[in-house]
């Protein structure tokens, strides 16, 4: 959805006060927003996105949200995602929202899956695996997204998702 | 000629992981017809057999299986690890000898090596061991002496014994017998169990399992004593080594103190995990795991070249 304003969502029964405040956030005229990041995740994803913006940029941190407790939410003008780094953020947060925006309008919004390889994204712990050495690729097979467990194609490790090191 | 499985012609043997069940059980059952099978069905037919790390017992069992029906065999049986390691010129290896053999064998010290060479050629590569990863001949004629033995892969009582952390011999088939049902036993000093990525994998294939640092906590009427060689450099301390040497070392007395009658088997080379007076005893079965290295052999190279018993 793209929001004119930034109106925390309900929270939980007797949270909050009456006047609840709302955060202006300038629309977005095209670009994406990227939604229900778990709070601390943004500086992340933004460093997935690299730093070269040509819009401007707004990141919000900690907001109250009704489905993860605190989210982080990141708005980009004139930028739209590419499959590639939607599949690094979903590595990053497997749950956050896409919505990418054409003249005002939400023109598509989606969850991010993830594809059953990853190829070139993550790398391989191992100090033995092949891929560490000159020309291999990278490649992992997803066993499971929830908790995350990918597997490299080369040499078979298994990794948990706090273990996953992104190139 | 009988008929083959197209399933398996043209395919790698990499990793297990890649073998379903009735695969699995299609290579067993050929290899059961490869028993004292000599007909030269594989003339004319060059296997490429690419050591980059020594394994002479690997190297000659896939050489005598190829010779005994009739093929033959060229490449290295040791490369200086140093300048071959690196992945460029494994690939660059592959694409030149992909156009002396009918088919790749690979032996390499980097864990994945089999898998980037049977990505980089057409032709069938057959991984001999990528570091402490996959070897799925082993696993095979392992599965092969068991059934051999006991007449079925399920329903069976199987321990494990000695270097459970380390051993990519024990790692694959645990993983493999997933597919079937038996009940393990898995018997390891501390700092040698199992690791939990394969705990894990029993649990969630609903195998039956223990864990003991005790050799006589298995049950009485088990199947099957798989036991390894346990490697001093795995010990930082060499009092620890000592102490656990030992432990896990089976004899006739030990055998028979837990009575019934038990399979023997072990991936070979022994230090002193099996005492020489087993060597006559019936159960032992690790002679003929070497013996049945051959046969699996013979029926894998058969069947990824697609060329079938006359």
């Amino acid at each position: 959805v793209n929001e004119l304003t930034h109106r925390p969502e309900p929270g939980p029964p007797g949270a909050g006060g009456a006047a609840e405040p709302t955060i202006k956030v300038a629309a977005l005229r095209e670009g994406t927003v990227i939604d229900h990041l778990p709070a601390g995740t943004a500086l992340k994803v933004l460093s997935v996105l690299g730093i070269k913006f040509e819009g401007a940029v707004t990141i919000g941190l900690n907001l109250d949200s009704a489905k993860l407790g605190r989210k982080d939410i990141i708005k980009i003008e004139r930028r739209e995602v590419t499959p590639q780094e939607v599949a690094k953020i979903a590595l990053i947060s497997p749950r956050s929202s896409f919505s990418i925006i054409r003249d005002f309008q939400v023109a598509r919004k989606f969850t991010p899956t993830l594809p059953d390889t990853i190829e070139n994204l993550i790398k391989c712990p191992n100090p033995s695996c092949i891929s560490n050495s000159t020309w291999a690729l990278t490649k992992f097979n997803v066993l499971r997204t929830d908790p995350l467990r990918v597997r490299c194609y080369y040499c078979e490790r298994s990794l948990k998702k706090e273990e996953i090191e992104l190139l | 000629v009988t008929t083959l499985r197209p399933s398996l012609s043209g395919r790698d043997l990499v990793s297990m992981r890649d073998i379903s069940r009735e695969d699995l059980l299609a290579i067993l059952d050929e290899a059961v017809e490869f028993e004292d099978y000599e007909r030269p069905i594989l003339r004319g037919k060059v296997l490429g057999s690419l050591f980059f790390e020594p394994s002479t017992r690997t190297n000659l069992s896939f050489t005598s299986a190829m010779q005994r029906l009739g093929g033959s065999t060229l490449g290295f049986a040791d490369a200086k690890v140093s300048s071959t390691a690196k992945g460029e010129s494994l690939v660059d290896t592959i694409r030149v000898v992909e156009n002396y053999c009918d088919i790749v064998l690979i032996r390499h010290p980097l864990e994945g090596a089999a898998r980037l060479a049977a990505e980089s050629t057409a032709k069938p590569v057959i991984n001999a061991g990528d570091g402490t990863n996959q070897h799925p001949t082993q696993t095979l004629l392992d599965l092969y002496t068991i059934r051999q033995r006991r007449g079925r892969l399920d329903n069976l009582k199987i321990a494990f014994i000695g270097d459970l952390k380390y051993s990519r011999t024990v790692h694959s088939l645990i993983e493999t017998l997933t597919h079937f049902d038996n009940e393990l036993f898995l018997v390891s000093p501390q700092s040698l169990r199992l690791p939990r990525e394969f705990l894990e994998e029993l649990d969630a294939r609903g195998t039956v399992y223990s864990e003991d640092e005790n050799f006589f906590s298995i049950a009485p009427d088990v199947d099957i004593l798989y036991t390894t060689r346990i490697q001093q450099e795995r010990f930082p301390d060499p009092v620890e080594y000592e102490k656990v040497k030992n432990a896990y070392r089976i004899d006739r007395a030990a055998i028979e103190r837990i009575g019934g009658n038990v399979t023997v088997m072990h991936p070979l080379p022994r230090l002193n995990e099996i005492a020489r007076d087993l060597d006559d005893y019936p159960g032992s079965a690790y002679f003929d795991q070497a013996r049945n290295g051959v046969t699996v052999r013979k029926a894998v190279l058969s069947l990824l070249l697609g060329v079938g018993r006359e």
